[in-house]
């Protein structure tokens, strides 16, 4: 079978079986490219993990796009990436369509009440994980009240406040060296 | 510019800023809910709800929901390209030419800054979604404080929230499960 092929199912296959974040993603990919595949080794894949989080965009998709280049260049990404994406694609649509003709039924719609309230209560749970890796200083403190209050009293662009953070980011890491260096 | 065209390059933009995986695009499709026509606030909690109780990266599902929602098939498919094709493009270039790029110093230091203004970004997109799962606006305008709360829902919220926070090990599919049942039974 062609190693575009291969790329293809294996990333299909963890498109189909993951559920809800990136993060779930990193067993069942050692599983299949490590173990199963062995087109990387362990290291290698915690790199590529290392990179997928770091550069924007959907952590599990950066991670099929980074392995499929890895194996086999520009072609190798595009079938680990179209792979990774298209069960959703597949699914989510049926769901969609269906959603559109039942959305009238009264049962449909108290299920989907309850999905939502699930929802809402995982996403605190999310939000604490993220607020304990992200928010260790003042300066963090800071950065995140002006984040959400932009966001929410002035309705500011979330490109600009992603962007201003950067900026925020690498100025206070900046005189953190900077401070550094004189002490020394 | 064209509305299709549009929708895309939003799209475009959620997939080049939001930094820091799926979740990072809600905030991004909650400001096209206040800016456009293609969904409303109510259409992304409930984009929200069908992406985790579906397989597969939560911000590919938001965005096929999305692209549907506005432009049907075609809208999803045109949606998810746009939203992959960013963060496509710039792992192959630092794959290319950056060979250490997650352990450069300026990359460390702009997560710095980013990842608390995630935090306030997700807080934000999480009280719209909790505006249309756990309460009724549209009684506190009228005026009808007892009515405003749901309280069944949230209830129902804080037994979820409690239990996955105490067992988070467990899958997060068995809480999309509870929630169903529960929503069918009480809600």
């Amino acid at each position: 079978m062609s190693i575009y092929l291969q790329l293809f199912i294996s990333f299909f296959k963890l498109g189909l079986l993951m559920f809800g974040g990136g993060y779930a993603m990193l067993p069942l990919l050692e599983h299949e490219i490590v173990d199963k595949k062995g087109w990387i080794n362990n290291e290698e894949l915690l790199d590529m993990y290392a990179l997928a989080q770091c550069t924007p965009g959907v952590i599990a998709v950066n991670t099929a796009t980074k392995t499929g280049y890895k194996i086999k260049g520009v072609l190798g990404a595009v079938c680990s990436t179209v792979g990774v994406v298209m069960p959703s694609l597949i699914i989510v649509v049926i769901i969609s369509t269906m959603l559109e003709s039942f959305a009238a039924i009264k049962e449909v719609q108290s299920v989907l009440s309850g999905i939502r309230v699930a929802a809402c209560a995982m996403m605190v749970v999310t939000l604490i994980k993220l607020g304990k890796a992200g928010i260790k200083d003042w300066i963090g403190a800071v950065i995140f009240a002006a984040v959400f209050a932009a966001s929410v009293f002035f309705g500011v662009s979330p490109v600009w406040l992603v962007l201003a953070a950067i900026f925020a980011g690498i100025f206070s890491g900046r005189s953190k060296e900077k401070r550094g260096e004189n002490r020394e | 510019m064209n509305d299709f065209l549009m929708m895309c390059w939003e799209f475009f933009k959620a997939g080049l800023f939001a930094i820091g995986g799926g979740v990072v695009t809600l905030p991004f499709f909650n400001t096209m809910a206040e800016k456009y026509d293609w969904f409303t606030t109510r259409d992304v909690a409930d984009m929200i709800a069908i992406s985790e109780a579906t397989p597969g990266p939560f911000g590919i599902n938001m965005a096929t929901f999305a692209g549907y929602k506005a432009y049907g098939i075609i809208g999803s498919v045109a949606g998810v390209f746009s939203l992959v094709l960013p963060s496509f493009v710039i792992i192959i270039i630092v794959s290319k030419f950056l060979d250490r790029f997650s352990e450069n110093k300026y990359v460390k230091y702009a997560f710095f800054g980013l990842r608390p203004a995630v935090c306030g970004l997700v807080l934000n997109a999480w009280i719209s979604i909790a505006r249309v799962a756990l309460v009724h606006p549209e009684n506190l305008a009228a005026g009808k404080l007892p009515e405003f709360f749901n309280i069944p829902a949230i209830v129902l919220f804080a037994i979820i929230f409690f239990c996955s926070y105490k067992f988070k090990k467990l899958p997060p599919a068995i809480w999309i499960g509870v929630g169903a049942i529960c929503g069918l039974l009480f809600l």
